[in-house]
């Protein structure tokens, strides 16, 4: 066998990602893997931050509801056409991450991971509070109803929003993938290693913090906003704290200075929970949390570095298959 | 005793006064660093040689004097500025990137040199792309340099730390700096590559066509190397001039001795 480019295996993998689930999945099945995809970027964008970045933040949540509010408010309101959202969704809460990234550069470790926090905490009850209910829909939040397949495509609503969130992702993975290997991205590396060494070498860290807090929380963001077309509906019980904590677990689970780990945390914390309510319908939580601690047991670093691992040992193997029976 | 100042010194301080609480840790200390000169800075344990160092590279503010880089006043410069004006540094220690590879260090090294932001690097617009090629042209000349093609694409981490100083000179002299600030770079050497390094930094001079600031501990090592060697003992300056008249010097000699009734047999 020839060489593969390593870009040959991504492409068959966005192919079959966009293929597979139209020919063998359910609608509710096809809903699932869109939610894998609004999560892998949720977690991307907070990958950005905490994983390359080295800024903890705990509010990421609060990013992903800034984005599908905008996303339903503009389509509740203005009947803005729901692709039309998604841009102005990174710009709302791209300036949130912006405004947040502020406080950021005083604070380290600990401080800033309680400040985005409380920003997590005090979403719920901005979203229900009376003077924006006009606009959000207080405690009953905002109902829009999901888009259908355009051009006369002969696929249902569902497999079409997972079409074009995967489209959405697959163009913001490759666009961080990009940016984590240019020099902004050693520049956050380089930060997050050593910053007394990288402000030497001239890294302007107010600005590289802030712009990265901003760019996280616009990609999780956009997330959020395709979360609202998909699911059709938000309300503010929908980004509790929990949230948050969820897209944590999604890092730390994939692996936070990875970018494939955001698509296996994703699958984590997506599947996880249903299987262990199927494990056990009495006690889901210790189910999961059983599982959670076997898999940061088995894989410490995140499920990316595993998987890196297995796939390397796997082509490693084949390259000496080959050399011995060329076929 | 003191040497007259060089006509145009690359780089000049006068009159640095440093204190933290009560203690004055650099009580107006002047001296200046010629074009193409290997200073050495030495003084026993607290004489303020690091202290002085971090006042150089702007990681301490001191509140009287002034350092001056070819006429430029360096007060009050952001840290992330002094490496456009030609300030290069390493640290005692090391303080590299230890996630990073060999070359992903360097290249850090040479961000300052690169004007394009988030998007353009996001969407890898051909400006991204013709700075990525000069900064990797760069590095490799520098790893050729410094003989670490093997490592380049190590990470940094797992290097001996012999290596890992290679890599943090590499990575301050690919901004091509007029003047390279050495913190301690013979700490935790032995003997052999202390030797090395001596060499080394006389090769770089030669190379870059730089000045250095060598503070070392390390007497022999600055004593062959230098063009000129400013003592210091509590935050003051003793002596300032050639390693002959330093190492003659009575006050050095008390300095590191002690007085001559206490003094051990030499």
């Amino acid at each position: 066998m020839p060489n593969i480019p390593p870009q040959f295996g991504i492409f068959l993998f966005i192919v079959a990602a966009a293929v597979l689930p139209l020919v063998f999945a359910s609608g509710y099945q096809t809903f699932q893997l869109t939610m894998v995809v609004i999560y892998a970027l949720s977690v991307l964008g907070k990958n950005l931050v905490t994983g390359f970045g080295g800024q903890v933040s705990l509010g990421q949540g609060a990013f992903y509801a800034v984005g599908a509010y905008t996303a339903a408010v503009l389509m509740d309101q203005w009947d803005v056409p729901y692709w039309a959202t998604l841009p102005i969704a990174a710009i709302t809460s791209g300036l949130v991450g912006l405004m947040l990234g502020l406080p950021a550069l005083r604070l380290g470790g600990l401080y800033l991971a309680l400040v985005t926090f409380a920003l997590a905490i005090s979403v719920p009850q901005l979203l229900k509070y009376k003077a924006f209910e006009g606009w959000t829909g207080g405690v009953q939040g905002i109902v829009v109803s999901k888009p259908d397949a355009p051009f006369n495509l002969p696929i249902s609503s569902d497999s079409w929003i997972y079409l074009f969130s995967l489209a959405v992702g697959v163009v913001f993975f490759l666009a961080i993938t990009n940016l984590v290997n240019s020099r902004i991205g050693r520049a956050l590396k380089a930060i997050r290693d050593q910053p007394l060494a990288a402000e030497a070498m001239g890294v302007e860290l107010a600005r590289y913090k802030t712009l990265t807090f901003g760019v996280g929380a616009m990609v999780t963001g956009i997330g959020g906003a395709l979360s609202a077309i998909a699911v059709g509906f938000v309300s503010p019980d929908s980004f509790t704290i929990a949230l948050s904590l969820t897209l944590f677990v999604g890092m730390v689970v994939g692996g936070a200075s990875s970018i494939s780990g955001a698509i296996y945390g994703a699958l984590f914390i997506q599947f996880i929970p249903n299987i262990a309510e199927e494990i056990s319908k009495a006690i889901p939580g210790v189910v999961y949390g059983v599982i959670l601690i076997a898999v940061m047991f088995f894989a410490p670093g995140g499920l990316a570095g595993v998987i890196a691992n297995q796939l390397r040992r796997l082509r490693a193997a084949r390259v000496v298959g080959t050399g011995r029976a060329p076929s | 005793m003191v040497a007259a100042p060089m006509a145009g010194a690359l780089m000049r301080v006068d009159g640095v006064e440093m204190r933290f609480g009560g203690i004055v840790a650099l009580a107006g200390v002047s001296f200046d660093v010629g074009h193409r000169e290997i200073c050495g800075l030495i003084g026993p344990n607290g004489s303020g040689k690091t202290t002085m160092f971090n006042c150089i590279s702007g990681f301490y503010r001191y509140t009287v004097g002034d350092i001056s880089f070819e006429g430029t006043s360096l007060k009050g410069l952001p840290r992330h500025r002094m490496i456009e004006l030609g300030i290069g540094r390493t640290f005692q220690n090391v303080a590299l990137f230890r996630s990073m590879t060999v070359r992903d260090n360097m290249l850090v090294g040479y961000h300052f040199r690169g004007h394009t932001g988030f998007l353009a690097n996001a969407l890898r617009l051909p400006a991204t792309r013709r700075e990525e090629a000069e900064a990797g042209r760069r590095a490799d000349e520098l790893i050729d340099l410094l003989e670490l093609r093997d490592q380049a694409n190590l990470p940094v981490g797992g290097l001996p730390f012999g290596w890992q100083k290679r890599v943090e000179l590499g990575r301050a002299l690919i901004a091509g700096p007029r003047i390279l600030l050495l913190d301690e770079p013979a700490a935790g050497l032995n003997h052999g590559e202390v030797d090395e390094l001596g060499e080394l930094i006389k090769r770089l001079r030669a190379h870059f066509d730089l000045s250095i600031l060598l503070v070392e501990h390390h007497m022999s090592l600055v004593m062959r190397v230098s063009d000129r060697v400013v003592a210091l003992e509590f935050g003051r300056k003793i002596a300032d001039g050639t390693p002959d008249q330093v190492q003659r010097d009575p006050e050095v000699i008390r300095a590191y001795l002690g007085d001559g009734d206490e003094a051990p047999h030499g």
